[in-house]
This record gives structure tokens, sequence and C-alpha cells, in this order.
């Protein structure tokens, strides 16, 4: 298992795009990841769990990936969060 | 599956709760504003009569402090008497989360402003002592119930709460689609919210009520279930009285092919009954799902159907090894 920590770089926070983002990054490991914030776990596969994580600008965020290509799964869902999505950066 | 922090609740929360009907707590605050922000840790709750009588030992100065007629007399007692004072000293010493009084009492000018000092809220309720118990206490036990989140989707069908589990992308949120457009009920897509009640009742629900009663349907995107088949489509919470998991075909496994022996799930030490349905092309799955769930109904009415099924055969065959005893079939 590898956990990993971020925070919301970007202004507007995990709204519908950067979390279709996220989904779409997780579902192509083979890895169980999950996304939590302040003890709340959510899988980074389905995105109405990202966006009900409700993650604004300057929130923590645990990357939490388990399975085969787990090191290689938390790291690219870290550069995710870590570029801001391409949006404006807070 | 993660079990939930501890529950952040203060006595401001309580206050802007919206319950309705027989919930309604129907609180207000007169005093002690400022400790609005205290919080409630257990939910549980106090009479403080022998705390104003000035004995405090084992005072449980850490629940909702309940004033009723009782107290309030007392207290016009003491005030009366001109003993208040040092009796509220010692009273607000402690940190009580709130003091409340019910029947409508509005406490003295006195006790008010010593709440005041001490910051220690002090709510009205309409209601009469008995009631306000009964409702704060169911309130708080669902508030402080275990907690856990998810990932499925929670529908009603036919009555039954059913919890819809699996990989993502193994299709739950197109079945739930399917058994929506066929008349049922969905409660929560992707994320459930599961309270254990009682410790024996699973209440599921979604996590957020802006985003509540949406689904993302691969190729779709995001739909907004409440617009696109109405409020007859939706439902806030349900209790969960099955668990179906989705997973891909797998020619290896042996699956149940009779429905005697019954799987169970443990979620937060309640078990639920769980079946396990394999997903190929051109299975129906919504059709096999609300058999499944009238199935759960019918062994609730206590019918069994592989059960008496099996009775049947049984017996069948116990009345033909003694047909063929008596009879000597082979002499026909």
């Amino acid at each position: 298992m590898v956990e990993l920590e971020t925070t919301i770089k970007n202004r507007a926070g995990i709204h519908a795009r950067p979390s279709a983002l996220i989904a779409q990054t997780a579902i192509k490991f083979a890895s169980r990841i999950y996304l939590e914030k302040a003890g709340n776990r959510i899988n980074a596969k389905s995105i109405m769990g990202i966006i009900t994580l409700a993650a604004s600008f300057g929130t923590k965020i645990k990357i939490i990936a388990e399975g085969p290509d787990e090191q290689q799964a938390a790291e690219a869902i870290k550069a995710l969060f870590e570029s801001g999505f391409n949006e404006e950066l807070g | 599956m993660k079990e939930q922090e501890p529950v952040n609740f203060t006595v401001l929360d309580l206050l802007s709760l919206e319950l309705k009907e027989q919930n309604d707590l129907k609180l207000r605050c007169v005093a002690g504003r400022a400790g609005l922000s205290r919080e409630i840790t257990v939910p549980d709750l106090n009479r403080p009569g022998l705390a104003l009588a000035g004995f405090y030992e084992l005072f449980a100065w850490e629940r909702l402090q309940i004033f009723g007629r009782g107290e309030n007399a007392y207290i016009n007692k003491i005030e009366a008497d001109g003993v208040a004072d040092q009796i509220y000293e010692k009273l607000f010493s402690y940190k009580l989360p709130c003091c409340i009084f019910s029947n409508n009492i509005e406490p003295t000018a006195r006790f008010a402003a010593a709440a005041d000092v001490a910051g220690c809220p002090v709510l009205i309720t309409e209601l009469p002592s008995v009631e306000f118990t009964i409702r704060v206490i169911r309130i708080l036990h669902d508030i402080f119930a275990p907690k856990i989140i998810m990932h499925g989707v929670l529908v009603e069908v036919f009555g039954i709460g059913i919890l819809l589990i699996g990989d993502s992308g193994v299709g739950k949120s197109e079945t739930a689609l399917s058994l929506i457009e066929r008349g049922h009920r969905l409660v929560a897509d992707d994320v459930v919210e599961i309270r254990c009640l009682n410790g024996t009742l699973l209440m599921g629900q979604g996590t957020n009520k802006v985003i509540g009663h949406h689904m993302e349907i691969r190729g779709l995107g995001i739909i907004n279930v409440t617009h696109l088949f109405g409020v007859g489509a939706i439902r806030d919470k349900k209790q969960i009285q099955l668990v179906i998991q989705l997973e891909d075909w797998d020619p290896n496994k042996v699956y149940d092919r009779i429905g005697m022996d019954e799987m169970t799930m443990d979620i937060l030490g309640v078990k639920v009954p769980k079946l396990e349905i394999p997903v190929k092309p051109g299975r129906n799955l919504p059709i096999i799902i609300e058999t499944a769930a009238m199935n759960e109904r019918l062994k609730k009415m206590g019918y069994h159907s592989a059960r008496e099924f099996n009775q049947n055969i049984l017996r069948w065959l116990e009345s033909e090894s003694a047909r063929t005893m008596y009879f000597f079939r082979d002499d026909y």
C-alpha cells in the first residue's frame, strides 16, 4: 500500500472537470485507489465520489493506492493534483 | 470501507438541524449565545436536580442538562432564599454543553445572566420534558451512530433497500438506471453513507444534499435523476436490507445455483443478506435484481423458495420410495 499527501492547488477546488480527470487517470490502473479527506475515504475511480469530498482550495488530501501498480498509480494521481489540473492556481 | 472520525457536533448544530413533525425539537436559544460552539460529546441527557441541591458526586456534566418544572421550581425557591448566586457559580463552573428548559419555561433573569457570564447556552423547548427527552435521545443517537462510507449504489426495489456493490466499471450505475426506468427509486449513487441505528438497522443515504440524486453514466456524463425521472424516482434514505455484489463473470468461480446457503455481509457489525451476481453480456440484470428483491420479500414473509422446493423434493422422494416398496414397480 502506498500513501501520498497532497493539497489542492487550483483556486476553484475539485469541481466536475478535475474530478473527471482524476477518475480517468485512476481507471487506467489496476490498483484500488482511494482519496481521503478528514477521515472520509472514497474511491478515486468514481467521479461522483470525488465530488462528494467537497475538496476546496488548500484542502489536504491523502492518496492511497493498493495493488500491483500502486506506486505508479499514486504518483500519477499526485502529479495531477500538483499540476492544478491546468487551471488557475491559487 | 473506512470508519469515520468522531463526530464534531455543537449546540449550534443541534439548533440548526432541519427536523420535522415527530422529530421537531422546537428549540430556541435565549441566553449564553457565546457558548453555542460548545460541543455535545455524548448522546445523553441529565436532570440536574441533585446538582442544584448541592450534590456533585458523579455529576454527568458533559450531558445535555434538562430543566423541567421541578428544577425550575427549585430555581425559583433558591432565588427567593437568596442562595442562588453561589449555586449558579458552582453549577456553571462545569463546562455544561447547554441547559434546556422544557414546557416553554423562561429561565429567570438571574439564571440567564449567570449562564451568559459562564458562556453556557440556555435553550427553551416548547415540548414537555418527557416528549423532548424521547425526541432528543433518538436524534442524538442517530447522529452519534457508527458511520461508514461505501462505494456503491443504493436503490429501493419493491420496497427493499438494495446496495449494489462491485468494482468500478462493472455496471452498477447502469443497472441502477434501468431499475429507475422500470419505476424503482434511487437513494444514492456511488457514495453511500451508512449509519448503524440501534445496533441492528443500517440506514443508507447520500453524503451530500447538493449533489444527491445525480448519477454519472459513462458516455452520458452527469445526469440529474430527479429532473429526468421525477420525484417519484428518488428517496432520501432507506434501510439496507440486501447487498448485491456485481462482478465480472469468472468461469472458474462457483456461483450459487440453488440459493439454500445464505451469504451475508458484515457492515458495522450488522449481517446483511448478500448475493453475488455475475455480469455477462445478455444477462438482464434489472430483472434479476427485481426478482432478488421479491424473493427477499417472500423470505421476510416466511416463505423461502429454495428451501420449500427442496422440502417438496424430499417429501416426494420419500413417498416415491414408499410406493415402490409396496407395489414392486418392477413387476408391472
